[in-house]
């Protein structure tokens, strides 16, 4: 478990370097996302071949350790939002259209995202949600 | 025995009250979440952040002495992005199956995103900074800081706005979606994660692992489109 907690710290810090090198447009993290999918399509094809993989073909211990940061992903984020207090004065200016904006902007852009990928993407029945729940959520 | 501000300043000081904080005040408004059945509008962070800001400003805690301990939690935010590769890789033959729908709804996403809020913004008034600082508001916070400090804009007003689309897309983003009928769960996931990056992100895991995985991409993918068509806009308008 250790040397995939390793793995994934790894990612970030090569993640990390090769922005700061390239100066690429994005987070660190992000590119350790590219690394740990590499990884993954790598190891399953040339890996030992004893050890343990899950269905999809990822290291049982690798999924564990996946699947308990993502699982808590929601908590990671209080201590940014709780930054909102230190900045409220800035918000006092101009709440009004920033709030419109942000409240407009983000629900068209929700709307217009699903919108076009229902419309482009062919119809797929299992993979929806289901009508006879009694309150579709997400 | 010492009073109770003797043993006040000796806790504050240390990392571990504030760290505890954070998990107590989160574990709560989960509770409260799943009370709701998942009910977007329990939002588990909106409740945290709600609770945790009532509490230091009644003792008078200020944000560094919380950030001290909470910068535990935060820090993990790195690690667990990279872990967004596994539910992607997991999904992955399904994403290469919609690549065309992604791409299109990525960059219309992604342009209404900017071009909406703006908008708005500008034709309510808004000053100038404002409207710059507004501009990538549904990117994840550190890029979207990024790309303000460029034109000029404030970073720290972005970080507010960032958070606040989150929270609010990651609300009422279900409630769109449900209105418009969409049932699709790459779609659903996809839009959330367009429009409200992590925090979407965050409620498309909690639901289903496929609106999880393309929501995650959606996150990546809409930082690294904004950070490329933003500027190349700002030079056609400016």
């Amino acid at each position: 478990m250790l040397n995939y907690i390793t793995l994934i710290f790894s990612c970030q810090l090569a993640g990390e370097l090769i922005v700061q090198f390239f100066g690429l447009p994005l987070p660190g993290p992000v590119v350790g996302v590219v690394l740990l999918f590499a990884f993954l399509v790598l190891n399953r094809r040339f890996g030992k071949a004893s050890q343990k993989l899950d269905a999809s073909g990822i290291p049982v211990e690798l999924a564990k350790v996946g699947d308990a940061l993502l699982s808590n992903l929601s908590l990671l984020f209080v201590p940014a939002g709780v930054g909102i207090m230190v900045h409220f004065s800035l918000l006092k200016n101009d709440w009004l259209p920033l709030s419109a904006a942000i409240l407009g902007s983000t629900l068209l852009t929700v709307a217009v995202t699903a919108g076009l990928m229902v419309l482009l993407s062919k119809p797929n029945k299992s993979e929806v949600l289901s009508s006879g729940k009694e309150k579709p959520d997400e | 025995m010492n009073d109770i501000q003797e043993i006040w300043v000796y806790l504050s000081a240390s990392p571990l009250l504030h760290l505890t904080l954070t998990l107590i005040a989160f574990q709560a408004g989960n509770f409260i979440y799943r009370k709701s059945g998942l009910n977007p509008i329990c939002n588990p962070v909106m409740l945290a952040v709600i609770a945790i800001v009532a509490i230091l400003v009644a003792t008078g805690t200020s944000y560094d002495s919380y950030i001290d301990g909470a910068q535990f939690v935060h820090f993990l935010l790195g690690p667990a992005t990279v872990a967004l590769a596994i539910p992607l890789y997991r999904q992955f033959d399904k994403v290469r199956k919609s690549a065309l729908a992604i791409i299109v709804s990525l960059i219309c996403g992604s342009l209404t995103a900017a071009g909406s809020a703006v908008s708005i913004a500008w034709l309510l008034g808004a000053g100038k900074l404002s409207i710059i600082s507004i501009a990538p508001k549904s990117v994840t916070a550190p890029i979207a800081m990024g790309i303000v400090e460029q034109f000029g804009g404030l970073p720290s007003l972005t970080a507010v706005l960032v958070i606040l689309t989150g929270v609010l897309g990651a609300m009422l983003g279900p409630f769109v979606l449900n209105l418009m009928g969409i049932k699709d769960w790459q779609a659903r996931g996809f839009a959330l994660g367009t429009a409200s990056h992590g925090i979407g992100t965050a409620r498309a895991l909690q639901v289903n692992e496929v609106a999880g995985a393309f929501s995650g991409l959606a996150m990546g993918l809409n930082a690294l489109a904004t950070a490329i068509l933003l500027p190349i806009l700002w030079k056609l308008f400016f």
